[in-house]
């Protein structure tokens, strides 16, 4: 660094000189007392409490609040109840029916995720996929056609869900279309299926971009002398695509399948927003089961809520065993969540 | 089928434009219209005055009635296109109107009245934009409150997060002691632990720690994330182990190594995490729906949810401030698209 510096720069100099002496001297003591290759247990150790304190010690807690009952937050208050959350949320006279459930939000719940979900990533990868290979494509302004396409990735759920409310709503833009159109206005987020629909398409458009992104990657990794070869052994266009393009790229589109499924049954904030999970349940998601049960109605049934996130849980353990069956790259790929 | 094909396929490097590029560009504009159009529409619609905001259909742009000032009154005066009974047309400001009756005058000549049919008059609109919507979210509601919680969680938040996380993958990538692989495992598998399976006993552990209802409840326990352990452990393997050692001959203590050495020449993985960091704390929504309460806590996320349910009819007040939530996010990606998504396209995360 050049000698004469930035005045602006001397503050956080000063403070970052103040903070590697004040912290300096006790780690000398420390570094004294375990010796140095031991001493990066000092500098896990940060890391590794907050990670006790609010990841492992909640996972095994879970366990306990979802084997004992009442409505009081504090362990010891909690009367031990065995399986009986458990049975609540399973007993179904159809499990085909939710309505002959006793929780039957909960199975509406899980049926509304598991449909939300195939639509959502099934859509959501297909026009991933033609969005990347469109922008693999020699064209003019591909830079800022990525990132058109990538923007909304990085907007907030409640701003998302509120952009397209307004769009959405009754005296919206779109109804204005419509009745340009001479149609008559639709309640797209009164009525059921259009909510459904809405919640989808929403979700869709906010992701989509994260997943262009990492399929654009693979594809620019496929060499491009397989496909001259291709070309002068007169492959058809189609021929090319189906036996280069597709298996060549198969590792990247499982990992954003999977990657995409593990994302869709956690999906909460957008639709939250949007529609509150209505008209009545028709958009009410796992998430949003566990939500209310546990924190938002007036009574907080702990027990129920965390034997929901039980079965949340075993979901994605399935989904996530299913990731690493396929790809084979065991934990290195680091993916899975998109909070940190 | 064949020509789908061939724009499924085509590469890069081909010489002339033919059909198959039209089509290209064709849906690329259509993405253009769908990723852009409906923020475009939210921030057009945010400059409208609640009564602009009111119309259906709605206009394009921020049009509002024009006024103008009058000899004799004290407030301006509603602009009309009036059809006079002659058959003439001129533009008059509206003094008052009384049933089907309106009762206008012409600005330059205000002795003069003209009574007319409220059918034969046409307001006169231009461009307004209702800039009061953003003055007035600050002025109205505790807006600068929000905005500052945000601030403070995502700041803090972030500088304890890249300090952690630095520190943790320091040890990982230049110490060699006992479970140090079992440490490093441990911290990657919590990346399929997504927090919405554990809210309940989450809930217990920050309500035991005294932390309910307070910034802190959401900053702590997001502050070692496994993402950022990992960007930063595989960036710090490339730097020479020669250079920590280098720094012992001179009895540089570790704490100092790590400080002195390892932090400024991590600069760039550092960057990185700091980024996906600001994204990740300033778009929280569920934890901080559960854990803060008291609208004085609120952040923006909580106060634009918080309002939408309430304010169903102050939409010119709600969109200024979800314009305002998406500012800094949209500012972010304009200056570092680039390196945001070239990070995303190697470590796989968001």
């Amino acid at each position: 660094m050049n000698s004469a510096r930035h005045p602006l720069l001397e503050l956080p100099a000063a403070a970052g000189r103040a903070a590697l002496n004040a912290v300096d001297a006790p780690m000398r003591v420390v570094q004294r007392l375990l010796g140095v290759p031991r001493i990066g247990w000092m500098f896990v150790a940060p890391n590794l409490v907050i990670l006790g304190l609010f990841t492992f010690l909640p996972i095994v807690v879970n366990f306990y609040f979802a084997f004992t009952g009442g409505v009081q937050l504090y362990p010891s208050e909690r009367p031990f109840t065995g399986f009986e959350n458990l049975e609540t949320l399973f007993e179904c006279e159809s499990y085909l029916d939710p309505s002959s459930c006793r929780k039957d939000l909960f199975w509406r719940a899980i049926y509304n995720t598991g449909e939300f979900a195939l639509l959502q990533v099934g859509l959501m990868v297909a026009f991933a996929l033609v969005t990347a290979l469109v922008l693999n494509r020699k064209i003019l302004g591909r830079g800022f056609f990525r990132g058109v396409f990538f923007y909304p990735v990085l907007l907030s759920p409640v701003v998302v869900a509120l952009i397209w409310k307004w769009v959405l709503q009754r005296e919206g833009v779109l109804n204005a279309v419509l009745a340009g159109a001479g149609a008559s206005p639709i309640g797209w987020l009164s009525d059921a299926s259009w909510a459904f629909f809405w919640c989808v398409f929403v979700s869709i458009w906010a992701h989509m971009g994260f997943y262009t992104l990492i399929l654009l990657a693979g594809l620019q990794a496929i060499p491009a002398d397989l496909y001259e070869a291709a070309e002068m052994d007169g492959a058809s266009p189609w021929r090319r695509f189906s036996r280069i393009t597709l298996p060549l790229l198969m590792p990247n589109l499982i990992v954003v399948l999977v990657l995409g499924l593990i994302r869709a049954v956690q999906i909460f904030d957008e639709v939250f927003v949007l529609t509150g999970g209505g008209p009545g349940s028709a958009t009410t998601f796992i998430v949003q089961f566990i939500y209310q049960t546990g924190f938002a109605e007036a009574i907080h049934q702990y027990g129920l809520a965390a034997a929901a996130s039980l079965v949340l849980a075993l979901s994605l353990l399935v989904l996530t065993v299913l990731q690493l069956r396929l790809t084979r790259k065991s934990l290195a790929g680091g993916r899975g969540r998109d909070d940190g | 089928m064949a020509s789908v094909a061939t724009m499924l396929s085509a590469r890069r490097g081909r010489g002339k434009a033919d059909w198959t590029d039209w089509v290209s560009y064709g849906y690329l504009l259509l993405g253009l219209l769908l990723m852009f159009g409906p923020v475009l529409w939210l921030v057009l619609s945010s400059f409208k005055s609640a009564a602009a905001l009111n119309e259906f259909p709605p206009h394009f742009l921020p049009y509002g009635q024009k006024s103008v000032a009058v000899a004799g009154h004290e407030t301006p005066l509603p602009l009309y296109r009036v059809t006079l009974p002659d058959g003439a047309t001129r533009e008059l400001a509206e003094v008052r109107r009384i049933g089907i009756q309106a009762t206008l005058v012409d600005p330059n000549a205000p002795d003069r009245e003209y009574k007319v049919n409220i059918r034969d008059r046409k307001p006169v609109r231009d461009l307004q934009f209702a800039t009061g919507n953003y003055s007035e979210i600050f002025a109205k509601f505790s807006f600068g409150t929000y905005l500052w919680n945000s601030v403070f969680i995502t700041v803090v938040a972030t500088l304890i997060t890249l300090l952690f996380n630095a520190m943790a993958a320091f040890a990982l990538s230049k110490y060699r002691f006992g479970g140090r692989d079992a440490v490093f495992l441990l911290i990657i598998s919590t990346l399929m632990i997504p927090p919405t399976i554990i809210l309940v006993p989450n809930f217990l552990v920050v309500s035991e720690l005294g932390l309910l209802n307070s910034l802190w409840g959401v900053i702590w326990p997001a502050v070692a994330t496994p993402t950022g352990v990992f960007i930063l452990r595989q960036y710090m393997l490339t730097i020479p182990d020669e250079l920590i050692d280098a720094a012992r001959m001179d009895h540089a203590s570790e704490w100092r190594i790590f400080w002195r050495i390892i932090l400024p020449l991590s600069a760039p993985a550092l960057a990185v995490l700091a980024i996906f960091s600001v994204m990740w704390r300033w778009n929280d929504f569920l934890w901080l729906l559960i854990v803060l309460s008291p609208t004085e806590k609120f952040t923006l996320q909580l106060a634009l949810n918080a309002f939408q349910g309430e304010l169903t009819t102050q939409w010119h007040y709600l969109l200024a401030m979800t314009v305002v939530t998406l500012l800094p996010v949209t500012l972010v990606f304009a200056f570092l698209q680039k390196y945001i998504t070239t990070g995303i396209a190697s470590a796989g995360v968001k």
